[in-house]
This record gives structure tokens, sequence and C-alpha cells, in this order.
């Protein structure tokens, strides 16, 4: 303690809070980790723990009864796992102080319209679901849960308005039901079939065009990756056969269900659906990931069918433990493991389903994909009898369907697998997976494997790699990652610029300038040249050719020499690559010097966008041209294309938060000088304002041109794609021959991937995508990706 | 909306209580430093671990800017830690919650803040060149260099 003497005047935090009594922070702290930890395990049982907390905030409701509210309302928005524990409490609360009931109901209806506002659906969500199970604590009357849950329906029946829209009120009445429509139905249950019956009119109208677009696999075998609203629908008309049974959901309430009763029931006020706005942004429609079912689980406790609400209820609190604890990945899968009512069902299949559903979910898993990997080690970790098994099992079954995993599936499977494999020695039964070695490589399991192989060898070495598996596997190992040097030795003598590639060692040996090295260039004898009527300063490829490949085999040792190279002689390189066919070339030579280390030239491309001696559309052609046709359906291709687009992503996004700084900046320069009225001051801020309405000025230009260029790569990117598959479908339609080859799937799947990873980005530019690109004479199978692409947010 | 302690928990982000002896500066700005860096230390490397290794996995949380990889101050050969520095905070980090206590070459690997690389902190700081850790360590490690110095001897 005696060392943070010096830090208190100085840290951002709150000093003088030290010097008041901290009693009434102390309790506040106090009551939040009471709130916080209820449910947890506990030497009591939840029923004791329930009524003496409830003790405990009764008696402190005259003092902090707006921070009770406050904690209350943030935990049902924030930990809808441990939603009816909580519900409960409000229920004793609202049975002993029937004042603060109302007054938490309509808190909780404030929180609902600002998380609406706010675009925060997820959240809303859990209020409405919280809302929901108030009516089985009587703390909300069930005729009032149902006329809201009457107007969150007639949304539906609106002109304007995004698909998705009603689709999110649809879902908040349907995933509140698994709680309550039991009790709703016994109050009311005309009004219950009615709504019903609307959302199942609704459910068969809707458009259903995106489907394609977000399955994982696209056979229907052995398990179909239905709609989400499709099936949850599903889900709850099962429910209401079985008479509105469900089994699964934890109700502490049930046991105070005599006091419980007592309790005077609040209405809800009337709740419109606030109106659609231009920025409101709704979620995204998902697909239901199913890998496992009853006969996955051997021995044990049963898995529930697929269009059981158990089923629902489970993934749906899975889901939730993942969205509050990702970030401490020990207290994490501690959670998911000690998941009540876990003796019931196999919680291991559960858990690893629900941890792939979200890695493969498209467009994008909810958090940055290493999370996952993490969480599956510290899982192994806590239950290594039980779970390597699951995962081993669930591995092979996603090789086995690998023939129709969508392709940006397969790149997180195998990345996953290669790092998850470097934890563990890189063991696996190879032999297992003999059957790809008599497929073709451009098959997707031999080309799984390889790619597997290959990533693995970035995370260790390649000998290792010839190590791990056996001998008949040699056909899918990656290539030794060495340098190939055109000018090696006395055999490449007769290839044109030899001779300089020996003055330019030399040259970079000695420390010679740029400019020296340029004159020793000009020695090189340019090919495209018929005769000697040049200026001497067009595009002379085999420039590039003798002095990058003397360089970077220089450098080939380590990244860092190859960066320092780079670097070093920049202006050199700047000059050789001013032209379009420059850029092109240069990354030509770095692939024919590197192609054995696709990590290689992957980092090398990096760096020489950030120091454009490279743009990225030239990186986007030189993908799509005809030189690397035979490396387009590799991995290492795509991470490069995928890495040039969030570049230049990331840089537009620089600029505009520049701009956006400095007009922050010129604002509360006006409203201080709206406030002074000293001419001095005055005089020198119109200075100031000067200096900066310029510097806008120039940010301004600065991110227009960022966005066309944005735009740009963009258009060059699409156009390819279009080329290609057009050509590719005109040839087989005419050679008779099926169109759906390897390359197809894998060329097709990856343009979705252009759509789906950058989404948000494309919405910006989707007027000139649809008028110059995407228009109504494009093959119809290309131009579905597209409408399948703007179904996503329609 | 107030978002509770609890759930604000991030400890694997926290910094630790190690701080740099030979930091220029006092503790108050190396603290400030290490809380808004984008740069982690990283250890118990395996002495052949490479760059390339090193670039493999902590590009899993985000773009990499540079890595200096660390080296015994006498032989210049690396002598197991080296400095990964992101572009953005954020991903920086995603390594420290995710990357590390994770296996780099078989080895369980430490991350931790950095207040930022400077030309001379790539060199162990162990009497014989290589890191002090291993100027006293007992056991045996093959991956670094055997036994410790103090045994050695």
């Amino acid at each position: 303690m005696s060392r943070r003497r010096h830090s208190d005047e100085n840290d951002g935090g709150q000093p003088h809070k030290r010097r008041r009594t901290s009693e009434p922070i102390e309790i506040e702290d106090r009551l939040e980790s009471l709130i916080c930890r209820v449910g947890e395990k506990s030497t009591s049982s939840l029923e004791s723990n329930l009524e003496g907390l409830a003790g405990v905030l009764e008696a402190d409701l005259p003092n902090y009864k707006n921070k009770i509210l406050r904690i209350l309302c943030t935990v049902a928005r924030l930990l809808p796992e441990k939603l009816t524990v909580y519900s409960t409490l409000v229920g004793l609360l609202n049975a002993r102080n029937y004042n603060f009931g109302g007054e938490f109901v309509e808190s909780m209806i404030r929180q609902l319209k600002e998380t609406l506002k706010s675009n925060l659906y997820d959240e809303a969500l859990y209020l409405v679901r919280f809302l929901s199970d108030l009516v089985n604590c009587h703390v909300i009357a069930a005729p009032s849960m149902v006329a809201m849950f009457e107007n969150f329906i007639s949304v539906v029946q609106e002109q304007d308005g995004p698909q998705v829209r009603c689709d999110w009120y649809v879902y908040a009445v349907l995933s509140s039901l698994p709680w309550v429509g039991k009790e709703l139905y016994e109050k009311k249950d005309v009004e219950m079939e009615r709504i019903l019956n609307q959302i199942e009119s609704y459910l068969k109208r809707r458009q259903k065009i995106h489907v394609p677009m977000l399955q994982v696999w696209t056979a229907e075998k052995p398990h179909p990756q239905e709609e989400y609203l499709d099936c949850l629908f599903a889900q709850v008309q099962k429910m209401k056969k079985d008479r509105w049974q469900e089994r699964h959901i934890l109700r502490p309430y049930i046991a105070f269900d005599s006091v419980l009763c007592e309790a005077l029931q609040h209405n809800l006020p009337p709740f419109t659906p606030p109106p659609h706005s231009e920025d409101a942004v709704y979620p995204m429609p998902k697909v239901i990931f199913r890998m496992f079912d009853y006969t996955d689980a051997p021995e044990g406790p049963v898995m529930p069918g697929s269009h059981s609400v158990e089923r629902f209820v489970i993934e749906e609190n899975l889901h939730c433990i993942i969205k509050s604890h990702w970030r401490e990945r020990k207290t994490c899968a501690a959670q998911l493991l000690s998941y009540p009512g876990k003796n019931k069902i196999p919680l291991n299949y559960h858990i690893v389903e629900v941890i792939f559903g979200e890695l493969f979910q498209l467009p994008q898993p909810p958090h940055i994909d290493v999370m996952y990997t993490t969480l599956l080690i510290e899982l192994c970790k806590l239950q290594p009898g039980s779970l390597p098994q699951v995962l081993a099992q669930a591995t092979e079954m996603m090789y086995m369907r690998l023939d129709t995993m969508n392709t940006t599936c397969i790149d997180r499977f195998l990345n996953w697998f290669s790092h998850h494999l470097s934890n563990f020695q890189f063991r696996w039964s190879w032999d297992d997976w003999s059957d790809c070695l008599t497929q073709d490589l451009d098959k997707p399991k031999p080309k799984f494997v390889k790619e597997v192989l290959e990533k693995s060898m970035r995370l260790s070495y390649h000998q290792r790699i010839v190590d791990i598996v056996p001998a008949n596997f040699s056909a899918l190992i990656p290539a030794n990652p060495i340098f190939i040097y055109k000018y090696m030795d006395e055999s490449s003598s007769s290839l044109p610029g030899y001779p300089v590639t020996i003055a330019i060692s030399n040259a970079i040996i000695n420390r010679s300038s740029n400019d020296e090295i340029l004159t020793i260039l000009k020695d090189v004898p340019n090919p495209n040249q018929e005769d000697d009527d040049d200026e001497g300063d067009s595009f002379n490829p085999l420039k590039i050719d003798v002095f990058l490949q003397t360089l970077l085999h220089m450098a080939a040792k380590s990244f860092s020499h190859s960066f320092s190279a780079l670097a070093k002689f920049h202006e050199v390189l700047k000059s050789l690559t001013d032209s379009d066919e420059g850029k092109l070339h240069i990354l030509r030579v770095v692939y024919e010097a590197w192609r054995n280390h696709p990590q290689m030239i992957s980092v090398l491309i990096d760096k020489m966008i950030r120091t454009q001696i490279v743009d990225c559309a030239a990186v986007a052609n030189w993908i799509f041209s005809p030189d690397m046709a035979h490396d387009f359906t590799r991995f290492y291709v795509w991470e490069i294309l995928h890495s040039t687009v969030r570049k230049m992503n990331k840089h537009v996004q620089k600029i505009q938060k520049e701009l956006e700084t400095a007009k922050e900046k010129l604002e509360k320069q006006h409203s201080r000088k709206k406030d002074s009225g000293d001419e001095e001051e005055d005089k020198n801020s119109d200075e100031e304002d000067g200096l900066l309405e310029e510097q806008i000025e120039r940010l301004q230009e600065k991110v227009e041109s960022a966005q066309s260029e944005q735009k740009n790569l963009f258009l060059v990117i699409f156009q390819r794609f279009i080329m290609m598959l057009t050509e590719h479908l005109v040839r087989c339609e005419t050679g008779g021959v099926d169109f759906n080859t390897p390359w197809y799937k894998n060329c097709i799947e990856r343009l979705q991937q252009i759509f789906l990873m950058h989404h948000q980005t494309i919405q910006q530019y989707m007027v000139t995508l649809e008028n110059l690109l995407f228009t109504a004479e494009l093959d119809h199978h290309i131009l579905a990706v597209y409408q399948q692409f703007c179904a996503l947010q329609m | 909306m107030s978002i509770l302690n609890a759930l604000r928990s991030d400890s694997y982000v926290d910094i630790s209580q190690y701080r740099d002896q030979h930091f220029k500066g006092n503790r108050y700005e190396q603290e400030k430093l290490l809380k808004m860096s984008c740069t982690l230390y990283v250890g118990n490397l395996s002495f052949y671990t490479t760059e390339e290794q090193v670039y493999e996995l902590f590009s899993k949380s985000g773009d990499v800017k540079r890595i200096v990889m660390g080296l015994d101050k006498v032989k210049k050969t690396a002598c197991g830690f080296c400095f990964v520095e992101y572009y953005t905070r954020a991903d920086s980090e995603h390594a420290m919650r995710f990357i590390n206590g994770t296996r780099l070459d078989d080895r369980i690997i430490r991350t931790d803040w950095d207040a930022g690389f400077k030309e001379g902190r790539q060199y162990g700081r162990g009497k014989s060149g290589g890191q002090v850790r291993d100027e006293y360590r007992q056991d045996y490690d093959p991956a670094r260099g055997g036994y410790g110095k103090i045994i050695k001897k």
C-alpha cells in the first residue's frame, strides 16, 4: 500500500472518495456482490439463499432502493442464464413490498425502450424474457403480458420496415414461451392461439433467400440446418402439443408458490414498439447449427431432440454463459461445466455443439476465433476423461462431412484444428484418414488434410510434420519452406541479368546508396524493348527480378531480415514499382522466390502494402491473374486477400476518425469562443480556426480519396469473380459438363465469403454494385449470391 | 447503464507485479505505459523457437506490427524470450486473454505487458549473457541450454 501514496493525486480515479466515509460504498459493493453471487455454488440450498437475500434487500430498501433497482435491472439484462433465479428474487421482494415490485417493472420497461432505441436487441430480448418469467412469479398479470405480445406481433402488419424488424418481434414472443407459455395459455388461451396463428402465417409468407448463405453444411442429412425462426416455431408447436410441458428450466419460484400467489400483481403499461428508423440495425437471421443427436452420445442421459423445447433452452443458456464470460476462459469453462441440470443431459456434447456452432456462425462468430480454441483447451483440462473424446468424435464427424461444408467454415475448422493439435504435440490418429489419400488432391478431404499440415508446420517446423504423419501421407506434406534463388550459381549464368545480380550483391554488401543501386540497374536489358529507342524509364520487369531476387535471397534468413531489407531499399523499390505493371510484377517475383513459403509471401505483401510499394488493388489483380490460377483454391491466397481488404478498411476508418476528431475540436473551439468574449483570445483562436479548417479540408479530401480506393478494390474483386465464374459456367454449358466441380464450389463460396466477411463495408457501395456488376444479365448462379447477401438485412 | 463489477472482470488483461528495473522513469509512469501498451513480453520460449512461429501464433489475436527476438548479449543467439507489438491495444488484449498460458513449440508460454521496446532491451540481462532466470535455474531444460548456469559452474 505504501507505494500508492504518490499516485493518489495523479491517477484518473476519484481521490476524494477516499476522504469520504467509505461505508455507503462498501454497502453498495456488498449488495452488488450478494446479488451477483446468488445461485452460485453454496453450502445452503438455493431456496434458503434466495429467502435470506430477499430479507436483506427488503431491509435495505429504505436506504438503497435505487441502487437495488439498478442492480436487479442490470442482472436481468446481462445475466440471462440466471433468469429464473433473479425473477424469483424479484417475486419475493414484490410479495414483501408491492411498491417496489411496481417500480421494478417500470424500470424494466424504461430499460427496454432504451435498449431498443440503442440497437441492443440481444439485451432487449433478455428483458422481454425476464418480464415474461415475472408472470410465473406473480409480479406481472398474465393478461397484460399477452397484451404486450399482441403489440409485438402487430409489427408484422406494418408496411414499412425490413423483414428483420418483424423477425425480432416474433422471436421475442416465441423465445419467451418456453418460460411462460403454460401460464399464458392457461389464462388467455384464445388470445395466445390467435398470436400463434399470426406468427405461423407470417413465417409462411416471409422470405428465406438468405438461408443458403448461412448454412454450415449444404446437405440436409444427417441434420437439417434450419432457419432459426422455423426451428423455434417447430419447438414451440411441439411444446404446445405436449400441453406446454417444459421439463428443463430450473424454476426456484415453484418452491415459493404459497408465498408468491399471495402477492398482488402489476399490469404492464401498454407498450408500443418504437417505430422503424433509418439507423436501426436489427439482428441478422441465423441458421441453427446441429451436429449431434441422441445416437451420438452412446451412454448416459439422452440428448433432447432437435425440435424439443429443452434443446432450445439448453442452447440458449450455454450461449448466454459464453457471452457473459468469454474474457475469462477459466470461469467460462467452469460455468459451462457446472450448468444446472447437467446430470439429465449429455452436457459435454451440448457444450461442444454450441461452441462449434458459434465458431462456424455465418457471417461471423460472436467472438474472436482464438477464444474458442483456448476455451476448448480449458474444458479439456477440467474434464480430461471425457471432453477430449467428444472433441475427437466431433472432429471425425466434421471431417466425414467436408464435402458439403461451406468453404468459410472449412477455413475456420482447419485453423482451429491445427492450433488445437499444436497444444497436444500434434497427436492424432492420421491413419484413420488415409481414405483421403486415394482421392484427387483438389477434393475437400485431402485438401483439408494438406492445409492442416501446412498450418501445423507454421506453428512448428517442416521435419516435425514429416515425423508426425504416416509415410503414406507424403503427398500431403507441405513443401520445405526454402527460398528459390533463380540466379543461384554458375548454371544460371546464361540468364539475362545474371551479371547484374553479382554487381547488386556486391553493392548491397558494400552499403551502396539507393542511387548507386539504381545506376547499376540501368545495365539490365529490357525484354520488353524492341530496339534501344526507349527513354530508359519504361517498365522493365527484369530489373525488378534481378534486384528483388538478389535482395530477398540475401535477406532470406528470417522475417526481420527481409523487413529490414525492404526498409533499407524502399526508395529503389518505389521507383521500380512506379507503374501498375511494376506493382504486379514485384508480386510475381516475390511469389516466384518464396512459393515454398506462403507465410513469408503473406508477411512480405503485408509490409509492401503498408510501405506503399504496392497497393491493395495490385494484390487483388495479382491473386486473380492467370499466374496464380493453380494456387487459387489454396488457403494462404485467401488469407492474403482478406488481410488486404481488412487493411484497406482499417485505413479508411482511421482517416475518418481523424476527420471526426478534427471536426469535434473545431466545434469545441467555436463554443469556447462564444463564451470567452476576450478580444485577444478571439484573434488567436481565429488563427487556430483557420488552421483547423484547412486541416479538415485536407482530411476530407483524404477520406474521399481513401473511400474511392476502397470502392475500387471491391469492384476489382467482384469483377474478377464474375469473369472467372461466368467463363467456367459458359464453358461447362457448351461442353455439356456438370459445372459443380470442387473448383466451382470453392470459387462461388469464396465470393460469398467476401460478402460475409466485409458486409458492413460493402453495404455502403450497394448501389454501385447493383448498377454496375450484379445486374439481371448475370448468370443466375452468381446473382443468387448477391441476392442472398441483400436478404441479410432486408 | 452501469455494468456490474463482477461482469467487468477481465483478469487476464490486468498488469502483473513485474516492473522493469531498468525502466527510465518512475513506477507511476511505467504503470501508465503498461496500461495502454500494445507490446507484450513473451517468456519461456524454447531457444529454437523462430520468429515465424511467434508470428503465426500471435497473428491469431490480430495483425502483428513487429516482433523482436530476445538475444544472448554475448552470443547474439536466441535466448528464450521476445517482444510482440500489435497495431492496436484491443488485439494485444486478446493475446493476453487467449494466447498467454497456451503452448508454442510444445511449451507453455507466458505473456505480460511491456512498456515498449527500446534498443538494448532485446538482450538478456543475466551475467552470462542469457536471461536472469537461466543463471539460477536448477532443473534440466534441453530447450533452454540444459542446466542453469549456476549448476554448470
